[in-house]
């Protein structure tokens, strides 16, 4: 399945190092990253195909919404399906 | 490929606009539990109420976490309880206390159900069900109570609006230690639906299936954002389309979560209630949306204009995005749960009558309507009564959940959670008395003769 990461915080370096460090470790796969800084704010989306079931997904959002609050950041992990049922007709 | 600014959106109406799921509501028929015997039927109850709807809050979490929405409440209907009284006999009380005990063990945050439909005349077991609401709401915690006292078919039951106007201020006098709580999980309807999944009012009707998963939306913040974006050039037909396809998404997301629980449960998908239901949350409330079209403060003049095209694009926008729309589908305006609407009315901006006529062209009725402790229960029997005849001539749900302050110090109850906090509204002093007292039937209306 895919899922879309998104980052939001205050940008410095390191963020993105972070990110895919931890996309590796848990084994998902980045597929496409897009990356901007808003005016100090660092946003990134990063598309992801993650090969886990449903309980190791779950563990997957949580342990990236952990890492993010560490660090200062907000970091949502979500099923891409969202996005195509309310973007796509 | 999804687009960068749709994922960005998304993620803002979740996080900046309080846009979330309302509610997952499993209903379940109760009808096989009958028995003669009330306790065997309480067991019945239990038993099958657990069964079925054991693993419906973790199935919501689970979707919550994967899908990034939040879910705010897990909820079961039930088929009215009154038709199993009227085999059973006996306290029913113990009818709602085998609900509350069911939907506790199973963790959902209301149960509805505890009800009665008595528009054209009342039964012995509906009547005996009545009779025991005030008792059972202030025994019990999540359990919600509706009776159904009118339709544009039947025309409306003066004696069920007499009595419905004593039941509420004896709930409300029962648990005046809880802030009048009882009162607050009952309501009064006329056309209810079958297949409302939204509290208090939900129950699952004789014409549903065994089990259903009905899902309700919520969105104000995200329609307010989008025609606050929209600026104050544009035209109200403009706006109307800006909002129509706010709802479409909001739909889109309801129908999405209603049928992975659906898979997941191994439940039937019911419907999706295209309801714009507002939480006390800053900014989550349909007050401050017409006050963004260019209303000073909700509930002045041009207020029922406003509402009227919020409701209508509200449904346009949504019934394409998803596959069965039903329940209520509208704009509600429940005063204690809108932030813009308890600050309009502590404004002196909104009043009950005005409210009156807005509920004629939206969904639902006069709802957490906090009035003073000392109105006559025939003076709320008169209020259910004018909106129960809004309903009945325009074929539409109408509804009155209003609180009698009994008991109170303060000039505000607070209800705390989802429910919120309500301001004492005036209400007329003038008395309907010898008209309530007339009992009977108001026919029915040239509209139901449609054959």
């Amino acid at each position: 399945m895919k899922a879309i990461i998104s980052v939001v915080g205050k940008d410095r370096p390191g963020i993105m190092a972070m990110v895919s460090t931890e996309c590796s470790k848990n084994d998902v796969n980045i597929v496409d990253v897009s990356q901007t800084v808003l005016q100090g704010m660092f946003t990134m989306i990063m598309i992801c195909e993650i090969n886990k079931n449903k309980e190791g997904f779950k563990d997957f959002v949580t342990h990236m919404e952990d890492e993010g609050l560490k660090e200062g950041l907000s970091i949502h992990v979500m099923h891409e399906d969202i996005f195509n049922a309310m973007h796509k007709i | 490929m999804i687009n960068q600014n749709n994922i960005i959106e998304t993620i803002k109406m979740i996080e900046e606009q309080s846009l979330d799921i309302r509610t997952i509501t499993m209903g379940i028929s109760l009808l096989d539990c009958a028995d003669s015997d009330i306790d065997k039927s309480c067991e019945k109850i239990y038993e099958k109420i657990t069964r079925y709807a054991k693993d419906l809050v973790k199935v919501g979490n689970d979707i919550s976490k994967e899908y990034g929405i939040p879910i705010i409440n897990k909820r079961i209907s039930v088929t009215p309880i009154s038709l199993l009284q009227s085999v059973s006999g006996g306290d029913c009380v113990k009818y709602a206390i085998a609900l509350d005990k069911a939907a506790k063990t199973v963790g959902v945050d209301f149960i509805g159900g505890y009800s009665a439909l008595v528009q054209k005349g009342i039964t012995k077991g509906e009547q005996e069900l009545i009779d025991s609401i005030p008792k059972a709401l202030s025994v019990t915690d999540i359990v919600c109570s509706s009776v159904n006292i009118g339709s544009t078919k039947a025309g409306i039951n003066m004696e069920a609006v007499k009595k419905m106007g004593e039941v509420i201020v004896e709930s409300a006098f029962k648990t005046k230690d809880k802030a009048c709580i009882g009162a607050a999980k009952l309501v009064v309807f006329c056309n209810a639906v079958e297949d409302n999944p939204f509290m208090a009012g939900a129950f699952h009707g004789i014409s549903e299936p065994e089990v259903v998963i009905n899902v309700g939306v919520s969105g104000p913040g995200v329609v307010r954002s989008a025609v606050k974006e929209a600026g104050k050039d544009k035209s109200m037909n403009e706006i109307a389309e800006i909002i129509k396809k706010t709802a479409f998404k909001i739909t889109r997301m309801g129908q999405l979560v209603g049928s992975i629980a659906s898979e997941r449960l191994n439940v039937p998908f019911g419907i999706v209630d295209l309801s714009l239901a507002p939480t006390p949350a800053v900014g989550d409330s349909v007050a401050y949306i017409l006050e963004e079209m260019g209303l000073e403060k909700c509930g002045g003049p041009g207020t029922t204009a406003a509402l009227a095209m919020l409701n209508d694009a509200v449904k346009k926008g949504g019934v394409m995005a998803s596959s069965s729309v039903g329940g209520l589908s509208g704009a509600f305006i429940p005063v204690s749960e809108d932030a813009g609407m308890i600050e309009a009315v502590k404004a002196g901006a909104l009043n009950l009558e005005k409210l009156e006529a807005m509920t004629a062209v939206c969904s639902v009725g006069l709802d957490m309507i906090v009035v003073p402790g000392d109105t006559s229960s025939t003076t709320i029997s008169g209020i259910i009564a004018d909106e129960a005849a809004i309903g009945m001539v325009n074929s539409k749900t109408t509804a009155v959940r209003i609180i009698p302050a009994i008991g109170q110090n303060s000039d505000t109850l607070e209800f705390g959670g989802l429910l919120g906090s309500g301001p004492i509204m005036n209400v007329s002093k003038f008395s309907c008395d010898d008209m309530i007292n007339r009992g009977g039937r108001i026919p029915a209306p040239m509209q139901s003769l449609k054959n």
